[in-house]
This record gives C-alpha cells, structure tokens and sequence, in this order.
C-alpha cells in the first residue's frame, strides 16, 4: 500500500514529521517500509509560457525562445528540446536556480544569450522521461513555483501490510489508525447521496448469496466517457503507484484507494436484464480484462447479466461488458463478496488483482453503499450524467458476523506481563472506536464492521499491546523450574561427529536437498525418485536419496577452482520413497553423514611423499567415527562405485553404510581426474555408542607370537583373521594383521599375511606349552578354513 | 721428581692428550692394568724393607688415585665432547613446517546452529527436529493457517508430485507442533532445521535455515519473550549493549505477533549501508503461542501460555562473520568455506 502524505494528512493532521509518523506506524504494526521524497531538493523553477519559438541562428538542433516566467519580463531562453513549441506551458529554471546536479547560470549557447533553462522531467529528478521538456497543463498559473504548482514537498508513505490488516488498505483505513494512535481527530471526505435525476435502473438477484451477501449498483447515464481525469485526481492516483487510464477506470481505483471498497464499472448498454451474481455453469467460459479467457472453477462466483457472463466476482471485470470511450451509460458496482469465496481464487488462476487483494482480506461490508455514492458524486462531477436510483440487494444471514468478544483485563496482564487496569483497557478500546461495555475487569468487546482479525480474546489483547505500545512492555528473564534434561551417555552429539571429521582435514558442506535427477540415476541407480512438483530449475527437480552427488558436485566446483584436494563432508537428510514412511508415511527421511576424498592424501609437504588418497585412508576415517564400535566391512556392488573397491559398513551385524572408490564410469562423465573415495553412513546408527565397561587388567606378563600365514589372493584378510580369533583361547588377547607381502618367496597367486598374536592370562603367567599349543590351534584352523601355510 | 711423580705427570699427559674412549681405556690398562706401571710398583711392594713399606705403599696408592682421577676427568670430558657433538650433528630446521594432515572445518551456519544450541541448552532448552517433507496439517492447519488462508501466499511452497497433502516443510515451525503432540508443558525446546520456499535471488535461497524456539508453561508472558530473546541475542553476538524492538506483526499462529529487531551490530544502531541507514536489522519473527495451536495438540490454553520465536541462521551468520551474499553458504567453494575453521 503505497499512498502520499499530503493525501493522508488531509484526513488527519498529527503534529509529527514525516519519520515520526512512519516510526509511529511502524511500531502499531503497520510497518513503513519505505519514506521517499516525491522530488529530489531543487528551487527556482517556476511555470512559464513559451511565447516565441524560433531557429538558433548557428545551431541546427537548438531553438532560441521568448519566454513569460512572471518575472516581469520576458525572457530569452536557448533550448535544444525536440517538442518546445510556442503556447505551451513547461518547468523553467530561472537563473540562480539549484538542480539536481546543476545551478542555472547566465550563459551564451553558440554566441546567444541564454537566461535559463525549460526543463524535462528527468533534469526535475521527477522521472526518467528526458524525450523533451515537460507539458504542463493549459492552465498552470505561469511564475507559479513548480513545487507547489505539482505538490513535489510530499512524501510516498509504502506500507508492508501484514494479512490481517485489510482494513488499512485505504487512506480512510489509515487515517483511521492514525487518529487511535495520536489521538487526533480525522476528517474523512463528506459523502452525499446523488440526487436522483434519471430512472434508468438495473435490478440486482443474490443467486450465491454465501458469495456475494450484499450487491449495490447502479446506471448513471448520459456521461462524457473522454472527459479528462482531473490533475489532482492523476497525481494521487500516480502517487499510489496506479497508472491513469480513463476517467471512470480512474475514479473506481481513486474510491478503492480512498475508502478501501473495490469498484467496477460497467458499460450499461452491453448489459441484457437483471445483473445476477451466480456460480457458472460448467465449462462456462469468460474473457477478462487482462485478455486471458478462464473457464472458473465451480466454486467461484461470477456478475452475470440474463444472457452470459460478465466478470469475475471480486477478481476482474470482463473485457466485453467493460467501459470504453464510447460508453454513454455506466453500471457501477459496489459490492460485498466474502473473503471465503474469493480467497485463493485469483492465485489459482495465475495472476492477482487489487480487488481480489482486498475482497479476500475482509472489505468493510457496512460501507458498500458509501463507496457507491462516493464514486457516484465524482463520476457526475467529472464526466457529468444523471444518476439513477440504487439498487441494491442483501442477504443478512451471508453477511460476517460480529460476535462480542471478552477480554478479562487479568488474562491481557498475564499474557503481556504488564499491569494494565480496566482504565486503560477502556481508553485504549475508546480510541480504536470498538463498542464495548464493562463489567470490573470484563470488557465485551464487539468488533467493528471493517476488522476481520478480531474474533477471540487474544486478538482484543493484541490490540492493546499494539496501542500501549510493545516498547513499554518491559524485557525480563523469566523464572523456571530448573530440572537437568535428561541426556544418554549412549547417544554421542553430531557436533562431535563433525568435529571429529573436521579434524581429519574435512571441510563441512551444506547442499541442496533437491538435485539433478541424472545424479540420483548414476549414484543410486533410483528410476523412483521423490519428485517436486514445482522445482525452482529442472536440475533441482528431485530430492536426494543420498548425500553424494552433492560431494562429488562440490568437487566438480572445487576442481573448477583449480583446487584439487577436496575433502568434504555433510551431514543431513536423505529422501526414499518407502510404502510405510516414518514420521510422514510414503517416505522415509533418514539423516546421513558422508564424506568424499579426492586427490593427495595430505598436502604435498616435505616431510612425507605425496600419494593419492585411497580406500584405506578413507575407511580409517570411517573406522573413527564409528569407534568404540567394530566396524565390519564386507565387498558389495554399488551403482556408484568401483565393483572392486567398494564396501558395506556394519556395526553389530547391521548394515549402516557404504565406502568405495567412485566407480570409473562416473569419473570419467564427471571429468574428476582421479576418483575420489567416497563413505556414507546412517546418522542414528553411527550416534549410538556404548556405554564403557571395566575388564581387569592383567599383571601377568604377555606374550607376542608372529604368524605369517601364506594363502590364496582372494581370501580376504578379514575372513583370516575372524578364523584365527574365533579358534584362539581365551587368553589371547588381540590378534592384529601388521603386514601384507606378495613378491619373492611368496608364490604366484599367493600373499603371505602377517598377524601379532597377544597372549596374556588374568591368572597365571602363561607357560611355553600353553603358548604353543594356541599357536598351533589358530594355525591349524586356518589351515583347515583356507589352506593357509605358515610361511617359512 | 721421584720415580712415583714421574709417573703420575706421565699419565696425566698422556690422558689429557687422548681423544676417543677406546684409546683412553687402552692407556689406563698401561698404568692400572693387570701388567701396569702402577701395578708393578705395587707388585715391588714386596721387596722393600718392612719400616720402608708402609710410606712406600701410601705414595703408590695416592699416585694410583691420582692417575684415576685424571682418567675419570678425561673419561667426563670425552663423553661431554661426544653428546656436544651429537646434540650439534642432531640439530633441526624447527622452522619446518609440521608432518601429517592439516584441519577441516565446519560449515559456517552449523557453526552458528552449535552456538545457538549451546547458548538455549544453558537456560534448559531441549533441542528437537522433524522431517524435512511435511504434510499440510503440521505445516499449516495445526499452525492455524487453513486453505485458502491469505497468510498461506506469505510462503510460496514446494509441493511434492502425485502426493497430494505432501510438501517441503516452509518454516521449523512443525516441529513445534509434533514436540507438543508428544511432551506436556513445561516444554523448552529449540528446533534448528532446513526449510525451503520456492525463491531464488542475491538474498533468496530455495533452501535455508531456520531456528524455532517455544517455551509453554503456567506463567509465560511476552515480557518474558522480550527478555530471553534480547538476552540471547546479546550473548550471541556478545554484545551487552545491543538494543531489541518489538513491532506488532502477523503470524496465524501467534497472537499477539512480533516482529524482532536489533540494534545494527555494524554500526551500533547509527545507521550504515547494511542496515539501510535505519540502524536496524530484522531478525526474528515471535509471539504468544496462538491458543488455536495449543488446542490442536491438548494443551489447556487457559492454564498454559507461552512464546515462539523464529530466527534465520543464515543471516546471524552472516551478520556475525560480515558474510556480504547468501548464496555462498550453498556454493560448496572450499576457498569460501576453509575460512571458518
């Protein structure tokens, strides 16, 4: 809602500046975004007549003019505007005068005098319009000072309205506000009724009455549908942001800025019998205004004469009942459309209008007929008529209700915190002008007709606080009961996972939760994807189902930026398609943390050889953020990954996650180089740790034996290893594989595995045979499970 | 000099003359070995006169300590020497830089969401969460806002596709609603979280954060609403001074409404560029819990009132670091992110 100073102050006059009025509005709720000047600082410019027009003797394109500032004398001026003609009327800086930019001087232009300068819009700061001089009217009073002559000391006051301030979309609604919250008196226009000089009449039917509960119409007829739209009229209009079209267009939007009351006009002559607001038929169809032909929904009431239909209820009028300039008789509407039926109407069709802004807001139903005579007084001013009786049709039982509402001035003082008094309740209530009566400290409130946000205590208890103002609402600590929030030892925080990642030189990421639908096909082999209906751009059309093709994305930029080792990680929520759900059902929303791995381990240095990142380096990671727990890792394909190099991640026998190597494929349509190495784990699985349990410490001494173990390539090392532990006694304390060898000694086909053997007994110091007896057991067993040899 | 003299003068020479350990232990045998000088003198012990053995042996035994002492000096010089000379040979450029991996870092807005929760944690709030696809009934109809409601055109919303009811969550505000479907007053939580509007400019990202904050129970007042927001804000900026406004707004699920503004943390309130010369900046969006919300979920709206705030960490990130555009905090740029460790 945008609207000029001079305009509201015409209503009412608060002894504040501008900025303290827009502080004042700004703290009640109606939040002034935004106090411009109307003209940047300019003096000395006044009307003048250019009486004379005539070449420059040696410049082509610039004229030499006589010119009547009233100063007394006429004055000769040089202008190389196109349109300067003798006759008109435009804006001259006088000599001594201060433009933006520029003071006025004395000068010679090519050898002539010049006493000033006939200015355009744009050297007034008042537009960007610089195609010639800017016309004035006919009749601006020549020597008149153009900032009073065009009112350019005002101010445009934009406010940000919230939803529930309908009621301040209008000067009358602000004024209004204005008054409670100064106390100064407001002085709205007087609206007469016409007198009625012309029968011409159309009826009015209520066929939607829940729609529509109150129409008001009527024919002015014998108009001059050309006459031109008054100066003042057009600059507030402008002023409002709202573009002049023709005088009766202009006068609906001037009633609707002033009184907050959409209005429409119709060409009386297109209309057949009685106007009828009714739900269309179906597949009934509509041209509007705006050229689109709509076919509304069955819920969405339409103005309808006996043949066809002719507009959009409280949304837009239609292109073929509406006025033109040879329109001789109007039918103006004046209506109440509720803001049920209008609501979400407009927005389902694409588009927005002011009317449907305000009719789904909540409209003053108690001054339809107000807004009509009003419209109707300035029609017949500016485009003459005879204006014929209203029609008008009601339906009481459609119309809002305003029920009482109660407010216990005690619930108001617990709800805000602060001593109020019924005193106070009452003064501030006076000021809002809600009737209201009182009983102690129980006030029955009835709001007004032209308030849609006041139906429950807590509203009336907002009006207080906003008219005693938040300010004076003090800030204080409050008081609780202060009980320890339970906290598991047994669930670990995600801040330590973070730090724990950031600490092996991951950088956190934060990605988008939509991605491109190719990512979800390359690394997750997802054809089912959870789909947005309306994505912002088509390669954030889906949502993620796992967290790496953000990564490998990231490394795509970072590669870009020509930084090649990238380690990052993020943690946040996937998104599958599931039959049950979670929390929503059909999906589920697992939180995930992952990381990606690309080009050398660690930075070159000096100190170490530079090698690429690998699996392993990865999985220690993966290793740490899972301790205490054993990870276990066992091979599996990946649509993503390496078939050769990729793993499943379990802890206690359940699945948790995934590492790999990115598989070449994908390196190769990302352009990555090198592959980076890639791990994915569930967030609530890798949360959960145990809690720490004592086992004595032994004082016996231990023992170490090596084995060197040689077998097949393809026996994993962890297969190995669970059979040596699970055939160990129970006083071996650890087995650990220390070394990996193929080459010379080891033959072809084969790898030699070498694992430290702790023994230690809680009881006793072991003796040599019980050490060699274990020792022969784990190997025996590995024998008999892998054919393993012990290498010589 | 007598012969015993000689031989000391001798020893003590020939020792200091020595410079490795393995020559100096050589040089010993030859005065202190079994076949030694002095060993021989005492073997000669034997042959003198019984009056002439006692002075004898006592000039023997105090040249035999003698030459001793001067083989344990030259014995403590070579070993100094020696560790000198190996502390020398050890000696390392300390200027070089350090082995192994350097550190990572966290994202600069969870940075700021640790700091939050950390900061409403110390005066017992719980921090809760909730899924990222809503549906419309925690969304919005448990937050007073029905179909249709003008409020519901203040969020443009991603909807999923064939889901009807299903959406990506506008605000954190849901997750208020499902912590009071499953805790009963007093409750104190905060919940952090990503939220998505259908936007994209400079200062619009579809995807961002938001922090949603409640505190139900008997007796909580707006007074108490401006003073753990202000409060909060004060030390998460550690600003003592920093000043807070509260202008009445709409929110269809508080009543009253606030929106929170704060003293402009660049130029205290004086008016600069990044507060457009008002010297304040909009960061939050609170009120008084609407009692249609506590309704929904079965709290006695009678009994119980209580505030809810939301806050976009993004921007206090922003405003806390002097990050100038949004859209960095999404880019993935390591050039951008490494500079929050």
């Amino acid at each position: 809602m945008q609207f000029s100073e001079h305009w509201l102050r015409e209503f009412v006059d608060p002894p504040l500046t501008s900025a303290e009025l827009a502080h004042s509005l700004t703290m009640a709720g109606l939040e002034v975004e935004a106090l411009a000047k109307v003209a940047p600082a300019f003096g000395g410019v006044v009307v003048a007549h250019v009486l004379a027009v005539d070449k420059h003797p040696d410049a082509d394109k610039l004229k030499l003019c006589r010119v009547d500032a009233g100063q007394g004398e006429t004055l000769q001026i040089v202008c190389g505007a196109p349109n300067v003609a003798a006759g008109m009327k435009v804006p001259c800086a006088l000599v001594g005068a201060e433009l933006p930019g520029i003071r006025i001087k004395a000068a010679k232009v090519r050898g002539i005098e010049s006493f000033g300068m006939l200015c355009s819009a744009r050297e007034l700061g008042l537009s960007e319009d610089h195609g010639g001089l800017m016309a004035l009217p006919a009749d601006a009073p020549v020597g008149e000072d153009i900032r009073a002559y065009l009112a350019l000391d005002d101010r445009l006051f934009t406010l940000k309205l919230t939803p529930n301030r309908a009621d301040c979309l209008s000067l009358k609604g602000v004024a209004r506000e204005v008054g409670a919250l100064t106390g100064t008196p407001v002085a709205l226009p007087t609206i007469r009724e016409a007198e009625v000089t012309s029968d011409r009449r159309r009826d009015v039917v209520l066929d939607a009455p829940s729609a529509c509960p109150r129409y008001c119409g009527r024919v002015v007829a014998g108009i001059d549908a050309k006459a031109p739209t008054p100066g003042w009229m057009k600059s507030r209009l402008e002023r409002s942001g709202i573009r002049s079209i023709s005088a009766v267009v202009d006068i609906t939007n001037y009633v609707m800025l002033e009184l907050g009351q959409p209005l429409h006009a119709f060409d009386n002559a297109r209309l057949v019998g009685a106007v009828r607001v009714r739900f269309p038929a179906e597949g009934e169809k509509l041209l509007l205004l705006n050229e689109q032909t709509v076919v509304p929904a069955a819920d969405t009431a339409l103005i309808a004469d006996e043949k066809r239909a002719l507009a959009l209820a409280g949304i837009m009028g239609g292109e073929e009942s509406g006025i033109t300039n040879a329109t001789a008789e109007l039918f103006l509407e004046s209506a109440f459309f509720s803001p049920d039926a209008v609501a979400g109407k407009a927005r389902a069709l694409g588009f927005s209008s002011d009317a449907s802004y305000r009719f789904e807001r909540g409209v003053d139903f108690a001054a339809t007929r107000d807004a009509l005579e009003r419209a109707t007084q300035l029609v017949l001013d500016i485009c003459g008529g005879q204006a014929g009786p209203v029609t008008e049709a009601i339906d009481h039982s459609h119309l809002p209700k305003r029920e009482a509402v109660r407010l216990r001035v005690p619930r108001a003082e617990k709800i805000l915190g602060i001593r109020l008094g019924a005193e106070v309740a009452a003064r501030l209530f006076k000021g809002l002008a809600f009737p209201f009566t009182h009983e102690g400290d129980t006030f029955t409130v009835t709001p007004p007709s032209h308030r849609f946000d006041i139906a429950i205590e807590e509203d009336l208890i907002e009006e207080l606080a906003r008219l005693h103002g938040y300010d004076n609402i003090p800030a204080r600590l409050p008081q609780g009961t202060l009980a320890i929030l339970p906290q598991s030892e047994q669930a670990c925080s995600v801040w330590r996972l973070r730090r724990l990642l950031a600490s092996r030189d991951y950088q956190e990421v934060v990605n988008y939760s939509f991605v491109d639908a190719g990512w979800e096909r390359d690394f997750c082999a997802s054809a089912d994807p959870v789909v947005l209906a309306n994505p912002i751009a088509s390669q954030m059309g889906v949502m993620r189902s796992s967290l790496i093709g953000g990564l490998v994305a990231n490394l795509v930029t970072n590669l870009n930026r020509r930084t090649e080792r990238v380690r990052v990680f993020e943690a946040g929520r996937c998104f599958l398609r599931d039959a049950k759900g979670d929390q929503i059902a059909g999906v589920l929303q697992p939180k995930r943390i992952a990381a990606l791995a690309a080009g050398p381990a660690a930075p070159e240095q000096w100190g170490s050889a530079t090698r690429p990142v690998d699996f392993f380096d990865a999985k220690s990671d993966v290793e740490a953020l899972l301790a205490p727990w054993q990870a276990h890792f066992e091979r599996i394909e990946h649509p993503a990954l390496h078939p050769g190099r990729a793993a499943s991640v379990s802890v206690r026998d359940k699945v948790v996650g995934l590492i790999g190597e990115l598989h070449p494929q994908w390196v190769q349509k990302y352009e990555l180089g090198a592959a980076p190495v890639v791990f994915e784990l569930d967030l609530d699985a890798v949360l959960q740790q145990p809690l720490p349990g004592y086992r004595e410490v032994s004082r016996f001494p231990t023992v170490v034996q090596d084995l060197a173990l040689v077998v097949d390539q393809e026996v994993p090392a962890q297969a190995l290893l669970d059979c040596l532990i699970a055939s160990a006694p129970s006083f071996v304390r650890e087995v650990m594989l220390f070394d990996l060898y193929q080459g010379k000694g080891v033959d072809f086909e084969k790898k030699s595995l070498a694992f430290r053997v702790v023994m230690q007994d809680t009881e006793k110091t072991l003796s040599d045979d019980e050490v060699e007896a274990a020792r022969v057991k784990m190997i025996k067993a590995a024998a008999e499970k892998f054919a393993a040899k012990l290498r010589s | 000099m007598s012969e015993i003299e000689q031989l000391v003068a001798q020893a003590t020479a020939e020792f200091s003359g020595i410079g490795d350990a393995a020559a100096l232990e050589q040089a010993k045998a030859r005065y202190l070995g079994k076949s030694g000088s002095v060993t021989e003198l005492l073997k000669g012990l034997g042959k003198l006169a019984p009056e002439e053995r006692k002075s004898a042996g006592a000039a023997i035994n105090s040249a035999k300590e003698r030459i001793e002492a001067a083989l344990n000096a030259r014995r403590d010089a070579l070993r100094h020497a020696a560790l000198e000379e190996q502390l020398k040979v050890e000696a390392l450029d300390i200027t070089l830089p350090g082995r192994g991996l350097p550190t990572g870092g966290l994202h600069p807005v969870t940075r700021t969401l640790e700091r939050i929760e950390a900061l409403f944690r110390s005066i017992g709030f719980d921090v809760a969460d909730g899924p990222e696809i809503e549906d419309d009934f925690h969304n919005f109809t448990a937050l007073n806002t029905p179909e249709n409601h003008p409020a519901r055109s203040m969020h443009d919303t991603f909807y999923l596709e064939n889901a009807p009811g299903l959406l990506l969550r506008t605000h954190t505000s849901p997750i208020q609603v499902r912590y009071m479907e499953t805790h009963k007053p007093p409750i104190r939580v905060i919940a952090p979280g990503r939220v998505y509007r259908v936007d994209s400019d400079a200062t619009h990202s579809p995807m961002f954060h938001q922090v949603e904050g409640l505190w139900i129970d008997e007796d909580v007042s707006f007074a108490d609403l401006k003073g753990v927001f202000t409060d909060f804000l004060r030390n998460f900026f550690e600003k003592p001074d920093l000043r807070t406004r509260f202008r009445p707004s709409f929110f269809p699920f508080t009543e009253p409404s606030a929106e929170i503004d704060m003293s402009c943390v660049f130029c205290d309130g004086n008016g600069c560029r990044v507060c457009s010369h008002t010297g304040w900046l909009e960061i939050a969006g609170s009120g008084m819990v609407h009692p249609n919300v506590l309704r929904h979920v079965g709290i006695d709206s009678e009994k119980y009132t209580g505030f809810a705030f939301g806050m976009g960490p993004d921007r206090l990130t922003m405003l806390r670091y002097g990050v100038n555009d949004l859209r960095l905090f999404f880019d993935g740029d390591l050039r951008f992110l490494s500079q929050f460790r």
